[in-house]
């Protein structure tokens, strides 16, 4: 049976991406901001999963207003990375997992949470940034990706208990998939920060470090905090961090804390980075 | 019966709910229009000629040709979409950031570096304009 073995946070700030292919990670900038990736590099090495369940939001790229897909799984066999307004990220092109995601698909519908189906769609940096944080910049991507879109653009996105249920609804597909697969799952987004209006650049290291910390062991209470909260204390983007619950929700109950990482800046952007392994 | 909208008080913050989506569908259908290359050429050559193809309302034009992003945010432009406008005029997230805070690139930077806008900071933010 397939095997769910771990969940990974990250925040997928475009920035990121364009540093890497401009060369400039050696920078004093960036240079702290891929040094708390490296232990993750090492540890996904050792630990390179077949499939990762990847979990990100679309920005304006694949849909526009015409479409809002609350949740959006990809069955395809590939997505190609999108031109956002300045050419493709010169990465490879994601390779889908066509019998997982269909699995999956059927089993969380009948679980009752109503899935748009995408047989093709490009991928942007919500997707890709993440791919090459953990994976540095390789020829093609060393495992099968199940792209996973959330909308967080239009107000409101799925509230967070939504999220952390539906996590585990796509853990119990896992579960009964009959082909031996190795299974990650990521969300991605986040942490604190605002794109918009006069208070952009917000940032608020109290509450992000909170919620990493309760990531690890109370979950639950994450899941209760309402959408105003995330705005409030996270900012307008901040409330992007729904979709980790979608990653927690999958694993176990107890889990074990591999790597944490927290850094400001990136851009905008407060960045955070925690690898979750299931503690049984 | 209307709907509750408990955000509505956050400082220096527009929430794009589903009234803000409805007002603002043709702007950020034009600013999607931004994605394709020969669009953006059009655009650049006469923008008043382009903004006018489009189904959108007078000041949500001039919003545009003046790049008043704060103003387009009020008229229902969301900012992943305001984000096509100017990456066409070859500008950063983080440039329009701190255009729309009213300080200079220099000091948005220089603010991110320190550690951000601290929430207490946030909690008195104003439009640029009403300062």
């Amino acid at each position: 049976m397939a095997k769910l073995t771990a969940g990974i946070a990250c925040s997928h700030v475009p920035a990121i991406g364009a540093a890497m292919e401009l060369g400039k990670t050696d920078e004093p900038y960036w240079l702290p901001l891929f040094k708390g990736f490296e232990p993750s590099r090492r540890w996904l090495a050792q630990n390179t999963p077949d499939v990762v369940f990847l979990i990100y939001n679309d920005h304006a790229t694949a849909f526009s207003l015409d479409m809002i897909p609350t949740f959006a799984i990809g069955c395809a066999e590939e997505y190609k990375p999108a031109d956002e307004g300045w050419g493709p990220r010169p990465v490879p092109v994601v390779k889908g997992h066509p019998e997982l995601a269909s699995h999956i698909t059927q089993a969380v519908i009948q679980s009752d949470f109503d899935l748009t189906i995408v047989n093709r769609m490009d991928v942007d940096h919500g997707l890709t940034v993440p791919l090459s944080l953990m994976f540095g910049q390789p020829q093609a991507w060393p495992c099968k990706v199940i792209p996973f879109a959330v909308n967080v653009v239009q107000y409101p996105p799925p509230s967070g208990n939504r999220c952390y249920q539906l996590g585990r609804a796509i853990r119990r597909a896992i579960d009964s998939f009959d082909a031996n697969l190795k299974v990650q799952i990521w969300g991605t987004g986040g942490m604190s920060h605002q794109l918009q209006g006069p208070r952009a650049g917000l940032i608020n290291k109290e509450f992000d470090n909170q919620f990493l910390d309760k990531l690890v062991n109370d979950p639950e209470s994450l899941a209760r905090i309402p959408h105003v909260q995330y705005i409030r204390e996270a900012g307008s983007e901040g409330i992007e961090l729904v979709m980790w619950l979608i990653m927690r929700g999958a694993l176990d109950a107890q889990v074990r804390e591999v790597h944490r990482f927290y850094h400001v800046p990136a851009s905008n952007t407060a960045v955070g980075h925690m690898i979750l392994e299931n503690a049984r | 019966m209307s709907l509750e909208k408990p955000y509505l008080g956050i400082p220096g913050t527009t929430v794009f709910d589903a009234d803000l989506a409805r007002n603002g569908y043709h702007l950020n259908s034009f600013c999607m229009s931004l994605m394709k290359a020969d669009n953006r050429t059009r655009f650049k050559a006469n923008e008043r000629a382009y903004l006018d193809d489009w189904p959108m309302s007078e000041e949500q034009r001039q919003g545009v040709l003046a790049r008043d992003y704060n103003r387009l945010i009020e008229l229902g432009g969301n900012i992943y979409f305001l984000a096509k406008i100017f990456a066409t005029d070859g500008k950063s997230f983080q440039y329009a950031a701190a255009l729309m805070t009213g300080m200079s690139q220099e000091a948005y930077a220089q603010m991110m570096l320190s550690g951000g806008r601290s929430p207490q900071e946030g909690a008195a933010c104003m439009a640029p304009e009403t300062k």
